[in-house]
């Protein structure tokens, strides 16, 4: 089949991006969605150009590194897919796609479809682990869990941080992301200690990056790859309140600005 | 090349904890007074940075990914082994200490498999206690599954994510330290070179991919755990990212490479559709715990699976190996399934796949059930392929997946390089010529949490090296050397991209150094590999410039390495005159078809010297000896 593609092309964070046209030919249905783009970076190069850059890396659904906007949905159309694993035989010939990189303030795009989602990691900093030395864990059958606990954790863990629900909410809000954590960490005992003060210090760092608040559209939940639901959303808050009403505090603020320092892309 | 793996006197039940007391200890206070270079973020690179973090030392730790979470660690799916015997099913470390010196076909050290195995139960509860949520029974304990390989149940899991929770909880233990400063981490820095200044690894080299600078850190030690090399095949299970470039970097700086032939080819993959094909996708192993395995017998049968009557299916692994069946190791598995095709059997529109069939399964146990365990496979299956398992067998075929081959090193994960460690997949220790299922994530979490930590710290108390500035002649060279390259990656604008140029590598390779190899296919590969680099050097297009994020030419740097590393790997294939594990040659075959190594002659390791871009590399050997497990012929049947 032959298709005609809208690709965002921006060269660099602070500059004007625009959409470049181009035909992709002779693609076969059995192709993923990244090889058809491969093909095209193919030709690209051949013909002297600069090939689109888009981020990839396991192409089996699990690194969470991949990821666009194809006619204005995360990942495209196939629920629960992350867009490698989407295949062409989704497509007709002829068709047309309209390609972009995931659009919010926290994702300031570092070039045509890559973005920089440093902010993820600065969220999980905040409190989004258990405090465990290495060599201090009992023995791990001395703490039953009960399978409906584990299996809820689980869950919610199955999360692969690709910022799909970021790009989905009109509010770019990561409250799913950061939700899905704390209550992976929340149904376990062994994450409950620390349980009211990460509800409290992720939120914090979530806003403090500069993503939306969560108003309750339930996009993220339809654009997850992983079908996390928004229930956790419900759980954060609940968690958030508790916490509040119990008198904790977040422990630590930081400057938005703070966060490109070293990870390279620059801020918007 | 001295290679002394400076493995502990005593019982071996007992040198891993002598070893822990007669090691040096760094004084709490002088910890933070040691910067440690860490590279790699994945099972291995994030637990140890972590680890010797909240030990005191100051981690500065690199990634070329946008996140350390991305590793292809995280790609691992059916679980990792541990000798808890919560199944009171006879484990023990010194059962899971033996299946895996006999599934490695004794080519690995007796000392560090037991060692593994002993750490094995100290990574499940570190796991659990991070949270991450391993399967559990209704009672709340922990769940087992048996695997490839094993006739004990000892595998932990979760569904079929086991590998990315076990790195989130590594990641998360990371991201701690990074929040409390003592990890700087720097994400889209890729390792270009090892800085070596009077023998001693003292830094490394790193190109910044978003703004291209190429920068120098020093170190006074480093840890490189940057996986393995299966993409010098080019299709491979492995994600797009995975390189040799870190290790044979630091290979042509002086540290030997060990035993690069031993590969592993996984038998349950999905078998590529077209000539487009970028990668291959695992189906993980655990699935032949409740699939079946056959072919039909006639060759050429075309018929759909259903239409070809019990009678005319062969279930040749149940028939070759009746005792463990579909459960036979990986190396069986992917040969017999090449045999099958070969001679052909095979299924599937290009005929390249034999069936994996939960027809049965789903008889006996119920959809749900097969669901529970299997569903996220399940799922992935239909998307790539189109088909639904639960009505139609999947087809599967092997395809390159993990290389027990890497750097030498000693007992301590030191390589012949000092201060120079080498963590998990990156290393060739503890799996010989052959891994067995569950113990990638086993060996690179005792690595990462366990060891490296307390042998960097012996290094350090022991030899108390002196800091290196960056200002140093060495690091001024090294930086010099990796722009000069990347500048002649850029200059060539030649025909041929990149891809074009690693995929016929990488079709030379899996043709003649792939599954079945021989000393007449391995000699022409030797022969065609340096005329195919000095093309890849002449041909190469390389678009952009060095100055921006340019996938191209990261692409570009690490195929060259490719191509200088496909060469030493044919060397060790042909000088490794029998079959072993991962390395099957067709010359050393019993009457029954299967692998004959040759004990007299290769119960070592083979480790490598570089000798210069296109010279012959030189070989020693460092003599393994088999205490506890005596050599014997694997036997599976």
């Amino acid at each position: 089949m032959n298709l005609t593609l809208h690709v965002w092309r921006q060269a660099g964070p602070n500059q004007e991006g625009w959409f470049e046209t181009y035909r992709a030919t002779d693609i076969s249905e059995h192709m993923s969605f990244l090889e058809m783009l491969d093909l095209v970076n193919e030709g690209l190069v051949r013909d002297g150009k600069e090939p689109i850059a888009f981020d990839h890396d396991c192409r089996e659904g699990i690194c969470g590194t991949c990821g666009m906007m194809i006619n204005g949905q995360a990942h495209g159309p196939w629920d629960l897919t992350t867009v490698c694993q989407l295949h062409m035989r989704e497509y007709r010939d002829g068709q047309e796609l309209w390609i972009e990189p995931w659009r919010a303030r926290a994702f300031p795009v570092v070039r045509d479809l890559v973005v920089d989602r440093t902010s993820f990691d600065q969220i999980i900093q905040a409190g989004g682990f258990i405090s465990v030395r290495t060599g201090s864990a009992p023995e791990a059958n001395s703490i039953p869990v009960p399978k409906r606990a584990a299996d809820a954790a689980f869950d919610a863990a199955a999360c692969i941080g690709c910022g799909a629900c970021v790009a989905a909410c009109p509010n770019a809000s990561a409250m799913l992301f950061t939700a899905a954590k704390v209550a992976h960490l929340g149904f376990l005992p062994q994450g409950e200690p620390e349980r009211d003060q990460r509800a409290i210090d992720m939120v914090t760092v979530h806003d403090d990056e500069g993503f939306g608040n969560c108003t309750n559209h339930g996009a993220c939940q339809v654009a997850c790859p992983q079908g996390i639901s928004v229930d956790y959303i419900a759980r954060l808050n609940r968690d958030l309140l508790r916490a509040t009403l119990r008198g904790r505090r977040a422990r630590r603020r930081r400057a938005a600005t703070a966060r490109h320092s070293v990870c390279g892309g620059g801020g918007t | 090349m001295q290679l002394d793996a400076r493995i502990p006197a005593g019982p071996i039940a007992d040198k891993w904890s002598r070893h822990r007391f007669e090691m040096k200890l760094v004084n709490p206070a002088n910890k933070r007074r040691f910067d440690i270079i860490v590279v790699g973020t994945g099972l291995a690179g994030a637990s140890a940075a972590a680890t010797m973090a909240e030990l005191g030392y100051n981690v500065k730790c690199f990634s070329f990914h946008d996140s350390p979470r991305r590793a292809h660690s995280i790609a691992a799916q059916g679980g990792i082994n541990a000798a808890k015997n919560y199944q009171n099913d006879g484990d023990s470390i010194y059962r899971l200490f033996y299946d895996t010196v006999k599934g490695g076909d004794f080519r690995a050290r007796e000392a560090n498999v037991y060692r593994l195995a002993e750490l094995s139960l100290n990574i499940i509860d570190q796991a659990v206690a991070q949270g991450v949520p391993f399967a559990r029974e209704y009672g709340g304990h922990l769940a087992n599954r048996s695997f490839g390989g094993a006739q004990v149940s000892r595998t932990f899991y979760a569904r079929g994510q086991t590998g990315q929770q076990l790195l989130l909880g590594a990641y998360q233990a990371l991201e701690r330290q990074v929040a409390a400063g003592k990890i700087q981490m720097y994400s889209r820095h890729e390792m270009l070179d090892l800085v070596v200044v009077d023998g001693v690894a003292c830094g490394i080299v790193t190109r910044d991919l978003i703004s291209g600078k190429v920068e120098r850190w020093a170190g006074h030690a480093v840890a490189l755990a940057t996986g393995g090399y299966s993409n010098v095949f080019f299709l491979s299970t492995n994600a797009k990212g995975c390189n040799v470039t870190a290790t044979w970097r630091a290979h042509r700086r002086g540290a030997g490479f060990a035993n690069p032939c031993f590969t592993q080819i996984h038998p349950t993959c999905i078998p590529a559709s077209g000539e487009y094909q970028s990668k291959l996708t695992l189906m993980s192993e655990s699935l032949r715990n409740d699939g079946r395995i056959w072919v039909p017998r006639k060759a050429g049968d075309a018929r759909l699976p259903h239409q070809i009557p019990e009678s005319e299916r062969d279930y040749y692994l149940e028939r070759f190996y009746p005792s463990f069946g579909n459960l036979a190791p990986r190396d069986i598995s992917s040969r017999r399934a090449k045999e099958m095709v070969d001679a052909g059997h095979g299924v599937g529109p290009r005929q390249t796949g034999v069936y994996l069939d939960f027809t049965q399964a789903i008889e006996r146990l119920g959809r749900d059930a097969i669901s529970e365990r299997y569903g996220n496979l399940f799922a992935m299956y239909e998307k790539i392929t189109g088909e639904d398992p639960y009505r139609t067998p999947m087809r599967i075929y092997p395809a390159p997946h993990y290389t027990m081959g890497g750097l030498w090193v000693d007992y301590d994960l030191m390589s012949t390089v000092p201060g120079l460690f080498v963590l998990g997949e990156a290393n060739f220790s503890d799996h010989g010529a052959n891994r067995l299922g569950a113990s990638a994530l086993m060996q690179g979490l005792a690595d990462g949490y366990f060891i490296a930590p307390l042998t960097v710290g012996n290094y350090l108390a022991s030899t108390n090296p002196k800091p290196i500035a960056t200002n140093h002649p060495a690091f001024a060279d090294t930086e010099r050397e990796v722009k000069e390259r990347t500048d002649r990656l850029l200059a060539v604008k030649g025909r041929q991209t990149v891809d074009d140029l690693h995929i016929e590598l990488g079709r030379l390779m899996w043709n003649r150094c792939g599954m079945a190899r021989s000393a007449d296919a391995l000699r022409e590969a030797l022969a065609r590999i340096p005329e195919m680099r000095e093309r890849f050097w002449r041909e190469v297009r390389v678009p952009g410039s060095g100055a921006t994020l340019n996938q191209s030419l990261e692409k570009a740097g690490r195929v060259a390495d490719f191509f200088e590393f496909a060469e030493l790997m044919c060397y060790d294939a042909l000088t490794r005159d029998e079959s072993a594990g991962g390395h099957y040659r067709v010359e050393h075959t019993d009457a029954e078809g299967e692998a004959r190594r040759d004990d007299q002659r290769f119960t070592h390791v083979a480790v490598w010297e570089f000798k210069g871009v296109g010279s012959q590399p030189a070989r020693h050997q460092e003599e393994l000896e088999f205490e506890h497990v005596p050599l014997s012929t694997r036997r599976y049947k």
